[in-house]
This record gives C-alpha cells, structure tokens and sequence, in this order.
C-alpha cells in the first residue's frame, strides 16, 4: 500500500512514474497533492491542466479531471476551462520551456487577466523530454545540447514577470524546500486569482550532467545552501546575498478576480 | 419574436445560429472579415448566461474553445485565412482528443496578409488537411445569410453528434452580405447534444466508442476524473506506445465520419436532370452560378448546378452518378483549383472538367462563368 | 506492487518504485536508510523519529511514514 496521500491522491495502478531517477518532479507534485488535501477541497471540482514537457507528465498520474494539452497552451486551456465552469478549481502544471518560451504570450496575459488559475511552474532549466537544450531559464554561460560553448541568453525571473504582468500572488520555492513550498501552493489555491508559484526542481540527467552539478542529491544541497527566504534577506547585507537567490512569498495582493468580474457583467444584463 | 424578419449580415447570422443551437462560449481574436462575429458574440452572449473572451491570439483561443468544451459548454471560435493557419495546433488537439467545437473562418485572399480583406475560398484544402497527421473533420459551406444562420446550427450539431472539429467555412461574400431573413422559432429547430455516459466513474472508459465508433463524454466536474490527452492513447484516455491500439484510435476516429458519412453530407443541386454541363461551386461563388445557369438555361443550353454544402467530407457519390451523365463539369471557385482537385479525383475520365478561377481579390462573375461555359458547348 | 514491501512499524519503503536516488538517505537527519543494489534499505529503525523528510522529498513516493 503507498502511503494515505498517495493512495488517495494519485492513479497508483500508473505508477511508477516515467521521471529520471533523482528529477525534482515528483517531490513538486506530491507537494501539489498535500496542499490540496490541507486545503480540504472538493475532489470532484478540481481540475488539472499540463502542457508538454517531463512536468506535463504530472496530471495523468493525479486522480482528477487532468488535462494533458499542446505545447505551451496548457494556460490558455485553462482559461477555458475556468471561464465556462468558474465553480471549478483550476491547477496548471507546466515547465520552464512550456510556460515562458511557447506559452510565455498565455503567461503574461493570464496574470493581467488575474483570471484565478494557480500555476506551478516546475522550473528544471532545461528543455528535458527532448534531450537537454538550453531554456529561458538556463543560467547564462551554462550548457545545453543547443548551448555547447554555453548560452548567452539572459535568463527569466519567472516570478518577477508573472509579478510585473499581474498575477496577483507569487512565490518561489525548491524541490529541497518542500514544506515552503506546500505553503506557497496552498495559499497560490486560496488566492482568488492568478497565483503563480515557481518551484524549482532538479534535473540530474540534463543540466545536471551538462553543467557538471553532480547528483539529484547534491544539486538539492546546492538549492538548501544558496536560497534566502525573503523574509530574511531584508536583513541581510549585499555581501552576504551575493551568490544566493530568494524564496518564499513575493507578492499577495488580491484584486477582482476576472470570472468573478465577467459574472457582474452577466447578472447586470439579466436584471435588465 | 424572432420569426420577424430582419436584415441581417451572414457574421450575425452565424452569431444567432450558435446562439440559438446553445452556443455557450466564444474565444476569439480580431481579424477581419470575421470580427463582427466576435463583436456580436462578445453583446450576446452575456445576455444568455454565456461567457465571450479575447484571448490573446487565435492559438489561445482554440485552446480555450477546446477547454470550455471539456466542461460541457458548447464552444465556438471564428476567425480568417491568418487565424486559421494559427488555430491548425489546437485543431488537431480536438480531432484527437474528440472535443466538440466549432471553428468559423471566414475566408478572405492569402496566403500571408495576402488582400486584407477581399474575398477568396483559399482554405478548402486548409479545413481539410491544415492540421499535421490523418485526422477527421467536417466542413460546412453557406451561401447565403439564412444557411449561414441554418448551418452553423448544424456545425453545433455535428460536432456534438461526432465528436469532432467542424468547420464552418464561410467567405468574405457570405459573411459581409446583408440579406433579408427570418429565423425560426427555437421549438422548430432540431438541437443535438453530446452522448453522456450511462455508467459511474469506476466503469467509464472516455474513449471506449459504441457501435457507432462514438464513445459518450462526461464533463468535467463531474467525477468521473478523467484524463484526456493529445499523445496517442488507450480507451482509458491515458497514452499508449501500443502500435496496435495507436492504430485502433487513428482508424476509428476517420471510419466514425465515414461510417456516418450519409448523415453529414448534404449538398444542393438544380437542373442536373438533363444538364450536359454542371456548374460546381460553393459560397458566394454558388450567387454567381445559379446567375450563369439561369442565364443560359434563358439560351436553351442544357446547364445545372451542383453545390456542396458539405464541402468536407465531399459528396463524392452524387458527383460520381453525376459523372456518368454530364458532358462537361465546371468548377468555379474563387482559388486557383481547390475544389476542381476534389472533382478531378472522383470523376477521373468519367466527365470533363473546366475552370473557373479568380484570385485577384474580386468575386466571379456570372458574365466569366457563362463565357467559360460558351467555350465548351 | 506489495510483494517488494519493506514494512517496519516506522516507515514502509515500496522497492518497486524506489529508483535509488539517494535523496532520503541524504537528508535523513537520523541516518536511518541507506541505498543498497540501487534500492533504499532500512538499516536502523530504532533511530527513526518518523520526521518525515525522507517521505516529503522523496520523488518516487517509494517511502512513507507510517500511521500518518
């Protein structure tokens, strides 16, 4: 028997799943899985939309309505999803690839919407279902199979341009950071609006290999040595966040959600 | 109150026919010649309780159309020849995944911007094939503002009834036409909605087809927590690296369309009787025909018209008896031998076949379809 | 799947699933598991405190405390 959250939670009779040993994905979804269980929401009204990617994989082990897409769209389905049935809690699952380079356009214009969607970008900075090429959110000068004398791209602050764009709750955890980021995904669910949580997961195989980080578990070391939680570095010098990167809750606050907005405009005509 | 006549453009009739066959959600993204179709959605809509969005381009607004779809909402999106290149991804997502929706493209002249927005019938073999690999569709024609009104309930119809993509393939001529109409009352209007399941979650098979090859769909929401995918998959709905089952799922989602292809394919013909030469056409073109064959009917020549209204799949067995009797086919169409390809594949050496081909951004003539014809007779 | 179950009155490790990574291993504070034949192996129970952590992070949901 898996443990009670799996068992409930999860198609066990699909497991185990396809992932890489030691890749950060299944340390994220099971995280999406207790969120929703501390939460205590209705079963039925939940429904889970991926694009392509190792992260899209997620939903079809997830016991819900999941929605497996096209590349990128996994958002703009969503939207669908929730703008004919607001009554439904929408989760989209999706990677650093899907979600800001072909999906960026559905990205920024669903947090200007602040249409209540929560999405949890599983960010492993890497294109890895096609074999390691560099993404948005590749470090400049590190490799990929694309990248061989190293990518001179600049990378994306996901959480800052879903911030910039309007999404009205945003965060950031790690694969490591797991309680931080169960919290993140539960208050990203609560928000009535588009929530957008940036988790950071490890792909050993790919960038990993590639840039010469060592193992799953060494690259969750590196993670666990090298975030600051927001909250903290206020206090902090610059000298001592040199090198590091923030975590935690970057951005809560609420504003009229797009469904909700529509419903005004429904229930005015219906008066007339 | 709506039997009343009214003058009414072909965009708003598409409008009121998906209203009135339970249209629910509308995605689109502007582009002319089919704007007025999201304008008038974007008043309507929330007036019936529907929800209308523009999404950020016509990629998303498949996407959401194919969504809303999955929630038991009868969706529909419309657009031009350059939205229509761009919906092609999500198309075939809905061919696959079996999503009802309905696609409006009103066509205008391309490739590319091409002659914004001048009338052309240049996506026939796009609504065809626009979407990479083997996959089903139905396309449907009108030509005035009353069958645009007709037929977009039908598209609804079709596509809930199969489980399909259709496409309503409209022309700048149609959707830009006023025409006085009069709508039906909603009791004479036959409406079909999808099949449901008949049995709870832990025995639904999402893509397990009855007989028909039509599996019944559950909405979301619903419990049934059911996974629905664009990789190729199983009758669970969950992928599959099966060559057999994978060539199962392709096979069956083409032989459901050609299984019922007696259903969905409807066309229209007059004069054929003794006609030694038909005229074949569809859209606005179908104004101009009906035009030269009077005309020359006037002349004592011996001329039809045959005009599918079912563009896709083709009403390959009617021209084919056709075929058998008449001289001469003409294919007036405004490209540059779309529809001509399709008759040229079913009649072979059975009949001949002429042209009739404008791309210059102007509609065809009755004048240039009758001097064709004084050609051959 | 329940014929390759390690079950201790703590924790309960599903072999079938456990690819070996060694993540729960690392930051098991107790030093309770470690990986053997690329499988994660119980080696001192009696110093589980059933934190949890093997279980938060492991990717493969191959281990979980037990009675929670």
């Amino acid at each position: 028997m898996p443990s009670a959250l799996v068992n409930e939670y999860f198609r066990t009779n699909k497991l185990p799943q396809i992932w890489c040993p030691g890749c950060g994905h299944g340390i994220i979804t099971r995280a999406i899985t207790a969120a929703i269980d501390k939460l205590g929401l209705e079963r039925d009204k939940i429904c889970i939309v991926s694009g392509i990617g190792c992260s899209s994989r997620a939903p079809g082990y997830m016991d819900f309505d999941t929605l497996h897409t096209t590349h990128g769209r996994a958002i703009a389905f969503a939207t669908g999803v929730k703008m004919a049935n607001p009554d439904l809690k929408v989760i989209v699952i999706t990677g650093d690839g899907d979600a800001t380079a072909i999906g960026g356009n559905h990205l920024i214009h669903a947090c200007r919407r602040n249409i209540d969607i929560t999405t949890i970008v599983f960010n492993n900075n890497i294109y890895g279902m096609t074999g390691g090429q560099y993404s948005p959110t590749t470090p400049k000068f590190d490799k990929g199979t694309t990248a061989p004398y190293g990518n001179i791209d600049k990378a994306f602050d996901i959480p800052a341009l879903a911030a910039a764009a309007g999404a009205t709750y945003v965060g950031r955890s790690t694969a490591y950071h797991t309680q931080l980021l169960i919290s993140l995904i539960e208050n990203g669910i609560k928000n009535e609006g588009f929530s957008l949580i940036e988790a950071l997961s490890v792909c050993p195989t790919y960038y990993g290999r590639k840039n010469k980080k060592g193992s799953a578990v060494d690259m969750l070391e590196w993670q666990k040595d090298h975030a600051v939680n927001i909250s903290a570095a206020s206090k902090m010098t610059p000298e001592s966040l040199e090198g590091k990167f923030l975590i935690g809750e970057f951005k809560n606050s609420p504003e009229p959600e797009y469904t909700s907005e529509y419903q005004k405009i429904i229930d005015r005509l219906c008066k007339e | 109150m709506k039997s009343k006549a009214r003058l009414m453009q072909g965009n708003e009739a598409c409008v009121e026919g998906a209203i009135a066959a339970g249209m629910k959600f509308f995605a689109g993204y502007p582009i002319t010649p089919s704007t007025e179709i999201a304008e008038i959605a974007a008043e309507k809509l929330p007036r019936v309780g529907g929800k209308f969005i523009q999404m950020e381009d016509e990629i998303a607004s498949m996407a959401a159309v194919i969504g809303a779809s999955l929630t038991g909402s009868k969706s529909m999106t419309a657009t031009s020849g350059p939205g229509f290149s761009l919906k092609q991804e999500n198309i075939g997502y809905a061919a696959l995944a079996e999503v009802p929706c309905v696609v409006v493209d009103v066509q205008r002249s391309g490739p590319s911007t091409g002659l914004p927005t001048s009338p052309a019938q240049g996506d026939i073999m796009q609504a065809r094939w626009g979407t990479h690999g083997d996959h089903p569709v139905i396309a449907l024609t009108p030509s005035s503002v009353r069958e645009t009104f007709d037929l977009t309930i039908r598209a609804f119809n079709l596509s809930e009834k199969y489980r399909v993509p259709v496409i309503l393939l409209m022309d700048e001529i149609i959707g830009h036409m006023r025409e006085r109409v009069e709508l039906p009352d909603a009791f004479e209007i036959e409406i079909v909605n999808r099949k449901k399941p008949t049995v709870g979650r832990d025995q639904y098979l999402p893509y397990k087809a009855d007989e028909d090859l039509i599996p019944p769909m559950a909405n979301y929401g619903e419990g049934y927590r059911f996974h629905v995918t664009g990789l190729a998959h199983d009758e669970t709905g969950f992928p599959t690296n099966s060559p057999a089952m994978a060539d199962k799922l392709y096979r069956r989602l083409m032989d459901k369309i050609e299984m019922h292809k007696d259903d969905i394919i409807q066309w229209e013909e007059e004069n054929t009787d003794d006609a030694d030469v038909v005229i074949v056409s569809i859209g606005g073109v179908s104004r101009a025909a009906d035009t030269a064959m009077k005309q020359l009917r006037e002349k004592g020549y011996k001329v039809g018209t045959f005009r599918p209204i079912t563009v896709w799949p083709f009403p390959e067995k009617r021209l084919l008896e056709l075929a058998s009797k008449v001289k001469t086919f003409v294919v007036a169409e405004m490209n540059l031998g779309q529809i001509a390809l399709e008759v040229e594949r079913i009649i072979k050496d059975k009949a001949e076949l002429k042209k009739v081909n404008k791309v210059n951004g102007e509609a065809i003539y009755p004048e240039e379809i009758i001097a064709r014809i004084e050609e051959v007779l | 799947m329940n014929n390759n179950e390690t079950v201790t009155d703590k924790l309960v490790v599903n072999e079938n699933w456990c690819k070996g990574c060694g993540i729960c291993v690392k930051f098991c504070p107790k030093n309770v598991l470690k990986v053997e034949n690329e499988k994660v192996k119980v080696i001192d129970i009696d110093k589980c405190i059933q934190c949890g952590l093997c279980e938060l992070r492991c990717p493969d949901f191959a281990i979980y405390v037990r009675g929670k």
